[in-house]
C-alpha cells in the first residue's frame, strides 16, 4: 500500500500542513525565548525595541534586583510548602475515596457517586464557600489553601476509571482467601500497582496549587504568607512597584528604567519551575487527559 | 466457595466492604464541609444577612435581593458581559483543537508531530498571573514585540492592551494560544483510534487527505465532539474568574466586568453578602438549567449524552 504514489493534492496539503503547524509551534518557542532575551538585556534596549531574538547588552542587573527581594524567596518557600502538603492531603483523600467508589460491592456506590458529581454542575459559589472557611477559622492558614479546594471530582473520576480498568478483581478475590481486608488490600496490592496514577493526580494537584492565586487572595492576611503567584500578581499586575518594593529615592530612579525589565525577570523566574519539569513530567499529563477520557 | 444466594445480599456485602467506608471518610467529610455547607449556606440570599449574627438569626426577607439583581444596571452589563465571552470562548475556542489534532493526525512525519505536540502542550502549564502579565508585556502599545511585529508589516499600532473594545479578542485569543495543544489531546486520542482500515479503504477508492479528514476522520470522533460540546455549554454562564479579573483595568471595565467578578467585588470587598450570593446563586441556576438542556437535547439528535 505504501508503494502508492502520493497524488499531487495530497502532497501540497502535507505542505500546507507542515507550514501551518511550524509556525503554530514557533509562535510557542519564539515568545519563550523573547522573553528570556529580554530579561537578560539592558533596559534601554527592551524599551526602544532592539531585543528581537537574542539578549542585547547582556546584563544581570534584573536578576539582581529581584533576588534581592525578599517576598521572593518567601513566596516561593510558600508555595513550595503549599504545594507539597496540599498535594499530599489531596492525592490521598483522592485515591483512597475513588479506590473505594471503583468497587462495585460497595454498597451505597451509586448515590455517593452521584451526590459527589452533582458537586460538579451545582455550587454554592464563593460567598457561602468563604463563609465557611471563616467560621472554621482557617483564614490566613495554609489550611485555607489546602482544604477547600482538596479533591477535585475530575481527578477522583480519573482514579476510579484506573482502578476499575487496571486491578483485576481476580487480585482481590484471591488476596480474600488469604484473609486479606481490603485496607491492607489497598495499600499492599492495589497502591503499588498505581504508580502511574499516583503520579498523575499529584501532578494535577501539584499544578494547581502552585499556580493558584485566587484562594491565597482572598484568604491570605498577612504578605509573609503569600504564595510566589500572589506576590507576582502583585508586582506585575497591579503594578504597585513602588509601594511593594520600597526603597530610597535612588534605588526607586533605577528601579524606574529596571522596571521594563524586572517584568521579565520575573515572568521567567515565575515559571522556571515548571519549564524545567515539563519535558520529564508531560508524559503523566498527558496520560491523565487519556484516562479520563476513558469511559467505565 | 459460590453462593450467589448471598453474595449479592447487602449484608453479605456489607461485611465484605464495610472497611471502605473508612477510606471514603476523608472525601466525604470534604464534599460535606467544603460543597454541602455551602449549599445550605444559599439561603442567605434570601435573608438579611449579618455577619454577627451567623445564618440561622438572620432574619428572611423573601426575593428582596433577587428584585435588586434585575433593577441593577451594572449587573445587566455584567450579565451581558459574561455571556458574550462566553459565546466567543465557544465560537471561537471550540474549533481551534479539533483543528489542531486533525492537522497532527495526518503529519506524515512522526518527529515533527511530537515536537510540534511537546510544544504546544507546555503553556497550558503557565499560571495565569504569569501569562496575563506576559500578554501585558508581548501586546503593549508602547514597546510590545507583537505590536512592533505588526507594525512592520504596517498594522497598527492598536492599543490591545488598554481599550475595551479589544478586551474580548485578547481574552479569548490569548486562551486558544495557551491552551489549545493541551484540549487537543482527547482529540488525538479519539483519532488514535480509528480504525486504519478506513483510512487504506477511503485511499484505494482515490480519496485525497482533505476528503478522508472529512470522511473518516471527523465521523470518527464526533462522540468525543459532542461529549466536549456538552461540557463547555454548561459552563457558558461562568467564565473563568481568575483570568478575567487580571485582565481587568478601569479602562476596559465596560467589556470585562462579569458576573464572578461583580460577585467577588460586590461580596468580598464590599461586604454585600446577601445580594453577592443572590447573585451567584441566579448564576448557578441558569448553567445547571443549561447543562442539563443541552444534555437533553443532544441525547435526542445524537446517541451521545453524558448521562
Amino acid at each position: 500500500m505504501a508503494a502508492v504514489r502520493k497524488s499531487k493534492f495530497d502532497r501540497v496539503f502535507d505542505g500546507a500542513l507542515y507550514v501551518i503547524l511550524g509556525f503554530l509551534a514557533l509562535t510557542y518557542i519564539y515568545a519563550l525565548i523573547y522573553v528570556v532575551s529580554a530579561s537578560f538585556s539592558d533596559p534601554n534596549a527592551v524599551y526602544s525595541g532592539r531585543v528581537v531574538l537574542w539578549p542585547v547588552d547582556f546584563t544581570l542587573n534584573g536578576y539582581e534586583r529581584v533576588f534581592k527581594e525578599k517576598m521572593l524567596w518567601y513566596g516561593y518557600g510558600n508555595s513550595l510548602l503549599y504545594m507539597t502538603v496540599g498535594s499530599v492531603v489531596s492525592t490521598s483523600f483522592t485515591l483512597m475515596g475513588a479506590y473505594a467508589l471503583s468497587r462495585k460491592d460497595l454498597p451505597g456506590r451509586g448515590i455517593i457517586t452521584g451526590l459527589l458529581v452533582f458537586t460538579m454542575f451545582f455550587s454554592g459559589g464563593i460567598i457561602p464557600l468563604y463563609l465557611v472557611v471563616r467560621s472554621l477559622s482557617l483564614i490566613d492558614t495554609i489550611w485555607a489553601l489546602v482544604l477547600p479546594g482538596a479533591v477535585s471530582m475530575s481527578n477522583v473520576i480519573i482514579a476510579r476509571t484506573f482502578y476499575v480498568s487496571s486491578i483485576p478483581t481476580g487480585l482481590l478475590d484471591a488476596a480474600k482467601i488469604d484473609g486479606c481486608n481490603n485496607v491492607r488490600f489497598f495499600f499492599r496490592v492495589a497502591l503499588p500497582l498505581s504508580k502511574a496514577i499516583i503520579a498523575v493526580i499529584t501532578l494535577y494537584y501539584a499544578v494547581g496549587l502552585w499556580n493558584d492565586y485566587f484562594n491565597a487572595m482572598i484568604y491570605i492576611k498577612t504578605r509573609e504568607k503569600y504564595p510566589l503567584q500572589l506576590f507576582l500578581r502583585e508586582i506585575l499586575i497591579s503594578s504597585q512597584q513602588s509601594s511593594a518594593m520600597t526603597g530610597d529615592v535612588l534605588e526607586q530612579e533605577i528601579l524606574a528604567q529596571l522596571q521594563e525589565i524586572i517584568k521579565y525577570t520575573l515572568i521567567v523566574v515565575g515559571s522556571v519551575p515548571l519549564l524545567l519539569l515539563y519535558p520529564f513530567l508531560q508524559k503523566y499529563f498527558v496520560q491523565g487527559v487519556l484516562i479520563g477520557s476513558l469511559k467505565e | 466457595m459460590k453462593k450467589t444466594g448471598h453474595r449479592s445480599s447487602l449484608r453479605f456485602r456489607l461485611n465484605n466492604t464495610w472497611d471502605l467506608y473508612f477510606f471514603l471518610l476523608p472525601m466525604l467529610a470534604y464534599f460535606i464541609i467544603f460543597h454541602y455547607v455551602p449549599l445550605y449556606g444559599l439561603q442567605i440570599a434570601f435573608k438579611d444577612f449579618k455577619i454577627r449574627m451567623g445564618i440561622m438569626a438572620s432574619p428572611w426577607i423573601g426575593l428582596y435581593e433577587f428584585k435588586r439583581l434585575f433593577s441593577t444596571s451594572l449587573l445587566l452589563t455584567a450579565i451581558g458581559n459574561t455571556l458574550m465571552l462566553s459565546v466567543y470562548s465557544l465560537g471561537f475556542g471550540f474549533l481551534p483543537p479539533i483543528i489542531l489534532a486533525l492537522m497532527l493526525n495526518q503529519v506524515p512525519s512522526l518527529k515533527f508531530k511530537k515536537f510540534v505536540q511537546t510544544v504546544s502542550y507546555a503553556p497550558h502549564f503557565i499560571s495565569v498571573v504569569v501569562m496575563v502579565s506576559l500578554l501585558f508585556c508581548l501586546f503593549s502599545t508602547t514597546n510590545g514585540i507583537v505590536t512592533r511585529i505588526l507594525g512592520v508589516f504596517g498594522l497598527g499600532p492598536y492599543p490591545l492592551t488598554s481599550q475595551a473594545k479589544y478586551f474580548r479578542g485578547l481574552y479569548v485569543g490569548s486562551d486558544i494560544w495557551q491552551n489549545m495543544g493541551f484540549s487537543a489531546i482527547i482529540y488525538i486520542a479519539a483519532l488514535s483510534s480509528i480504525s486504519p482500515e478506513l483510512h487504506e479503504a477511503a485511499t484505494i477508492d482515490g480519496a485525497n487527505k482533505f476528503q478522508r479528514i472529512w470522511h473518516v476522520d471527523i465521523p470518527g470522533i464526533l462522540p468525543t465532539i459532542t461529549i466536549m460540546l456538552i461540557l463547555r455549554s454548561g459552563s457558558i454562564m461562568s467564565v473563568g474568574f481568575q483570568k478575567v479579573y487580571l485582565m481587568q483595568t478601569s479602562l476596559n471595565l465596560t467589556r470585562s466586568e462579569t458576573i464572578s467578578t461583580y460577585v467577588y467585588k460586590v461580596g468580598l470587598e464590599g461586604g454585600d453578602y446577601s445580594f453577592s450570593t443572590a447573585v451567584g446563586l441566579f448564576n448557578s441556576v441558569v448553567n445547571f438549567i443549561l447543562i442539563i438542556s443541552v444534555n437533553a437535547i443532544t441525547r435526542r439528535l445524537s446517541e451521545t449524552s453524558l448521562w
